[in-house]
């Protein structure tokens, strides 16, 4: 009996090293269209995710409003014209860590990292696959990433008089510093 | 034996994911916060009038004001096109609820310096509150040569001046409504009936078409008896396009004038005899001042 106390205790102790919870609310997202005529470039820094080291999961949301224009003008039409931030406030992305086994999350150290997911935006969901790195410090883990989205896969589409100025393609830059939670 | 089966099936247990995507998502939650309403008009003037909307933090807006000859011209006006009145400004934005403009209209020779800025934005969320309130008021003035050399006149004299209080609800994502009390004052006017300050009520809308354009109308109601008497109200109706960044404005209307200042105690046009006319106006936008993030 005292045995198998003991062991619980050692479960319950070692448990909470392994399902470690990191997040924050001010990640870093910036999204860059570069078409012929206009550079347009945004930045949101108030980037929400949650990552759970021990199975994987990682997520993400974004208020659409909190992305930062250049010209004040552009913000408005992103969200009146484009991505409906009335009608689909936020962008989410639900996703997995496909090669959580090759990272260590209690060394620090530099990992490539191959995420699966959905993302949503505009109220369509596409999979998603991502490639970053995710580099584990003594305080945090910091998840950067490149990838391009086709706008048009989610229902958002450039109408005649802005092509040229509007990419097909845009590149999508997450900057994420997470803490973990305690 | 039993004892390190348990530990083994406990420790299963544990390492099994606890948390859902669903629940790592619920992380985020937060209180409801304050959802400012925006782009309750596509640009700083619902057609002639000013409109709750100003230019964001930095960026100024140069706009050209056109107005043709009225149509009922004839032919030989080419249906108004040969004449054209024009008002070229500048509208800057201090801070994402102060603006500061000046402009020059062939029209009257008037110079205008003018400020428009938010009182109230209409919101959502934590904040409710159904419309926006904004003030715009403009010094106009005068610079035609002086009529009579024999008389003293004082600079004062040249000086007209508009305040208008702006009223506005987006109701719709398609639809926005506004009203806009307004007072003209003119410092000196051609004789003694004629009236000092004028009062009038602008109300006005935009509807949108398709996401990029919006058909928009405008109409001022002149309270003053004299001024009703002799002129007529003004009507605008047209069309806002925007261009990827930028808004041209296109529409049919009954004044020559263009600023407030003019068209409120001043229009000659009559709609019923078909005194209306082309004008369009074209805006460009600069970001002169930049948002931190974007210094480089």
């Amino acid at each position: 009996m005292k045995k198998s106390i003991l062991s619980i205790l050692l479960v319950i102790l070692v448990t909470p090293l392994f399902a470690q919870r990191y997040m924050t609310k001010a990640g870093q997202v910036s999204f860059y269209s570069d078409a012929p005529l206009e550079k347009i470039e945004a930045l949101n820094k108030q980037v929400n995710c949650a990552m759970d080291t021990e199975s994987g999961l990682f997520v993400v949301k974004i208020l659409m409003r909190s992305f930062v224009f250049e010209k004040a003008l552009m913000q408005e039409h992103f969200n009146e014209e484009y991505v409906e931030s009335d009608k689909y406030p936020n962008a989410t992305f639900k996703g997995k860590i496909v090669n959580l086994k090759d990272i260590k999350f209690s060394s620090p150290g530099a990992y490539p990292a191959t995420i699966e997911g959905d993302l949503t935006i505009h109220g369509k969901t596409r999979p998603v696959k991502v490639k970053g790195v995710f580099t584990v410090t003594n305080d945090g883990i910091i998840a950067r990433a490149r990838f391009y989205l086709k706008i048009g896969d989610y229902g958002i589409s450039i109408p005649g008089a802005v092509t040229g100025k509007i990419a097909e393609k845009v590149e999508i830059t997450p900057d994420i510093y997470l803490k973990p939670l305690k | 034996m039993k004892q390190i089966i348990f530990v083994i099936i406990l420790t299963l247990l544990s390492n099994s994911p606890l948390f859902s995507q669903d629940s790592l998502m619920s992380l985020f939650d937060s209180p409801p916060q304050a959802i400012y309403t925006q782009a309750t008009f596509k640009t700083t003037r619902v057609v002639l009038g000013q409109s709750v909307e100003n230019p964001g933090k930095g960026n100024l807006i140069f706009v050209i004001q056109h107005h043709f000859g009225y149509v009922n011209k004839g032919a030989y006006d080419f249906f108004g096109l040969d004449q054209a009145t024009i008002r070229l400004g500048y509208e800057y934005g201090i801070t994402d609820w102060l603006m500061v403009g000046i402009g020059r209209s062939s029209y009257g020779k008037i110079y205008d310096g003018n400020i428009k800025m938010k009182i109230l934005r209409q919101s959502s969320g934590k904040k409710n509150l159904p419309f926006s309130v904004s003030y715009f008021g403009s010094i106009g003035i005068n610079t035609l040569r002086l009529p009579d050399k024999t008389i003293n006149y004082y600079f004062t004299n040249r000086l007209v001046y508009l305040n208008q209080i702006l009223v506005a609800r987006k109701l719709t994502p398609g639809i926005s409504l506004q009203i806009s009390p307004s007072l003209v004052h003119r410092n000196l006017v051609e004789t003694p009936l004629d009236d000092n300050n004028i009062w009038a009520l602008g109300a006005g809308g935009r509807s949108k078409i398709s996401k990029h354009t919006s058909f928009n109308a405008e109409y001022f109601y002149v309270f003053s008896k004299q001024t009703a008497s002799e002129f007529h109200n003004t009507f605008s109706v047209g069309f806002d396009v925007e261009t990827g960044g930028h808004v041209f404005q296109m529409y049919v209307s009954n004044s020559q004038g263009i600023t407030g200042q003019n068209f409120i105690p001043g229009t000659t046009g009559n709609w019923l005899t078909g005194d209306i006319l082309i004008g369009f106006n074209l805006t460009r936008t600069f970001v002169l001042n930049k948002p931190k993030d974007f210094k480089k």
